[in-house]
């Protein structure tokens, strides 16, 4: 046992050093651990401050020298104006439409099927699961065209279902969900099939109850996926009152370039929501991304 | 288990199932398999499709734009990985401390990780807006005149890679602490009775058994960040001078806009291909460097 004779025979002095805190020694390189932490939390912070202080700037503030963080005088007209010459309250409700729908699908799609496949024994519940493993592997961009020709024979272009239909299932929220449901004894619902209940009266009285921590943990994880969605709506959509905020928002750049005050004015307010929610559900959010992989 | 076996047992499975395989072989497996055949196809949507064989990936070797989309996907990566995996496990190490206030930190650094790329390119374009940003207005303080940025064929791409590594630090930072929080405690006191210093700990027992937490992070940054769109669509447009475009708006471009379907979809193969072997090529690298404690 080398552990224990190198302990042994330790000089006192070391064994001391080692057990003892370390005050004098951390007290300094603590501090300034302390201060490079948060001038980079600062970092993190300060372009969120700048956007919120320029959405407030009247237009020739936006360029006054110097910058100054605290608006004066303040121009809060200024998403009223966003609001008049865009139809951002246009793009925030197809947002929460189109996060609320998707996600409320994903969510139940994803719950049955995991049940199934954690507390049914079936021929081929394996393999097919093993093919749901294997879809997550696919890259958006590889089906983006023929999922863009398939909307388009289904005449879902430009419409609401084309910006929703793709994703009412999600491979990801299944395999997450599946965890959850094997975790759980098998006791609780032997007594309850003795009684007679059905998969379905167990599924929805028992088994989700227990689950609900991963259910939350997949349903803001999908939420916040839809909300920042860019990509799909970007190409699905054409009509500017189906846009969400995220391409309306690109688009409010595009035609208003050099108005810097309104376009972080927009930007605020597509921020606002989600925060409200990371605020709310961060820890099931963080533990989302750690078992995911998957970013906004 | 209810023992049945029969066909309404099958029934009850099926309704178990159907509402998301139906969609998934519908939207995703579908589309997958039709790319297949799409790549080998001329088709502007409008006209009938043409078979051609391999000329779109024929096509595709000879394609300048094509190539430089992907030097340009290589850079992007090249320079936005090293900055995520130092900076979160650096951020990671501070904030496995027992410090006051870690946890308003931890949230603060995880903010940009939920905002939309959108919203994070515009800020960040406003930023370092040449004329007017506070960055370069800062610069000009301590007498620095700050480059043209995102203006700027040669700071283009490294200003969508700021943009990008701040906006995902706080992701690779969770990954991390999330691997510093499985390493047990007892291995550093019995390292300290051993007599073994903090760097001695941190080489012998941090970095050791972080390396799945290591692992993870490159596999899936380079996966997510290959496809990286969203921030060069919004921050440049592949501007200025073509200096920034990469191979997703290439994919985009010519189906959406040139209407060039199959050479789209096969421009997307390609790409899959090269995230496959990325992936392969890591995972057999893995043995050589990785610990499963």
């Amino acid at each position: 046992m080398p552990e224990l004779a190198t302990t042994l025979q330790a000089p006192a002095l070391g064994l001391r050093r080692a057990l003892t805190p370390r005050f004098t020694r951390r007290t300094v390189p603590r501090a300034l651990l302390y201060v490079l932490l948060v001038i980079g939390g600062l970092a993190m912070l300060f372009p969120f401050a700048w956007m919120v202080s320029t959405s407030l700037k009247p237009d020739l503030a936006v360029f006054q020298t110097p910058p100054q963080l605290i608006p004066k005088p303040f121009q809060p007209s200024n998403y009223s104006t966003v609001v008049h010459i865009f139809p951002v309250w246009r793009f925030l409700i197809n947002s929460v439409l189109v996060a609320v729908i998707s996600t409320t699908l994903q969510v139940g799609t994803s719950a049955m099927a995991a049940y199934a496949f954690a507390r049914i024994k079936f021929r081929g519940s394996g393999v097919l699961f093993m093919l749901y493993l294997t879809t997550l592997m696919v890259p958006f961009q590889v089906t983006i065209v023929p999922l863009f020709v398939e909307m388009k024979y289904l005449h879902f272009v430009n419409s609401y279902p084309g910006l929703i239909v793709p994703s009412i299932a999600s491979a990801y929220g299944t395999f997450l969900l599946r965890q959850a449901f094997l975790s759980l004894p098998v006791e609780l619902e032997e007594a309850a099939f003795v009684d007679g209940a059905s998969h379905w009266t167990v599924f929805t009285r028992i088994a989700l109850p227990l689950v609900r921590p991963s259910l939350a943990t997949f349903g803001v994880l999908s939420f916040i996926g839809s909300w920042n969605s860019f990509l799909w709506p970007l190409v699905i959509i054409s009509s500017q009152n189906l846009m969400t905020l995220p391409v309306g928002l690109s688009n409010l750049q595009g035609e208003h370039l050099t108005a810097w005050n309104l376009v972080m004015a927009g930007a605020t307010i597509s921020v606002l929501p989600i925060l409200l929610v990371y605020l709310v559900a961060q820890k099931q959010i963080v533990r989302g991304f750690v078992l995911s992989g998957v970013k906004g | 288990m209810v023992g049945q076996r029969g066909w309404r047992f099958r029934l009850i499975v099926a309704l178990f199932l159907a509402p998301s395989l139906v969609p998934l072989v519908l939207f995703l497996v579908l589309p997958m398999f039709s790319s297949i055949a799409l790549s080998f196809l001329s088709w502007d949507l409008l006209t009938s499709p043409r078979w051609v064989g391999l000329a779109n990936y024929r096509g595709l070797l000879h394609d300048s734009e094509f190539h430089s989309a992907l030097f340009h996907t290589l850079y992007f990566v090249a320079g936005y990985l090293p900055l995520v995996f130092v900076g979160g496990l650096l951020l990671a190490l501070a904030l496995n401390q027992q410090l006051k206030g870690v946890a308003w930190l931890r949230t603060l650094y995880f903010l940009p990780v939920v905002t939309s790329w959108v919203v994070v390119s515009l800020v960040w374009k406003w930023l370092l807006n040449p004329q007017y940003g506070i960055v370069n207005r800062l610069l000009g303080f301590v007498g620095v005149h700050g480059p043209g940025w995102w203006l700027d064929p040669g700071w283009a791409m490294p200003s969508i890679i700021f943009a990008s590594a701040w906006k995902d630090l706080g992701f690779t930072m969770v990954i991390f602490l999330a691997g510093l929080q499985a390493i047990p405690h007892e291995y550093y006191e019995a390292a300290a009775l051993d007599g073994a210093g903090r760097w001695s700990r941190f080489r012998n027992i941090t970095l050791p058994l972080l390396s799945p937490a290591s692992f993870f992070v490159v596999v899936i940054s380079l996966i997510n960040n290959i496809q990286v769109f969203d921030q060069v669509w919004v921050m440049t447009q592949g501007g200025p001078a073509g200096s920034t475009t990469v191979v997703v708006q290439q994919i985009v471009q010519n189906a959406f806009s040139y209407g060039r379907m199959g050479y789209a979809a096969a421009m997307s193969w390609v790409l899959f291909a090269i995230i496959l072997v990325v992936t392969a090529v890591q995972l057999r690298l893995q043995k050589r460097w990785v610990v499963y404690a």
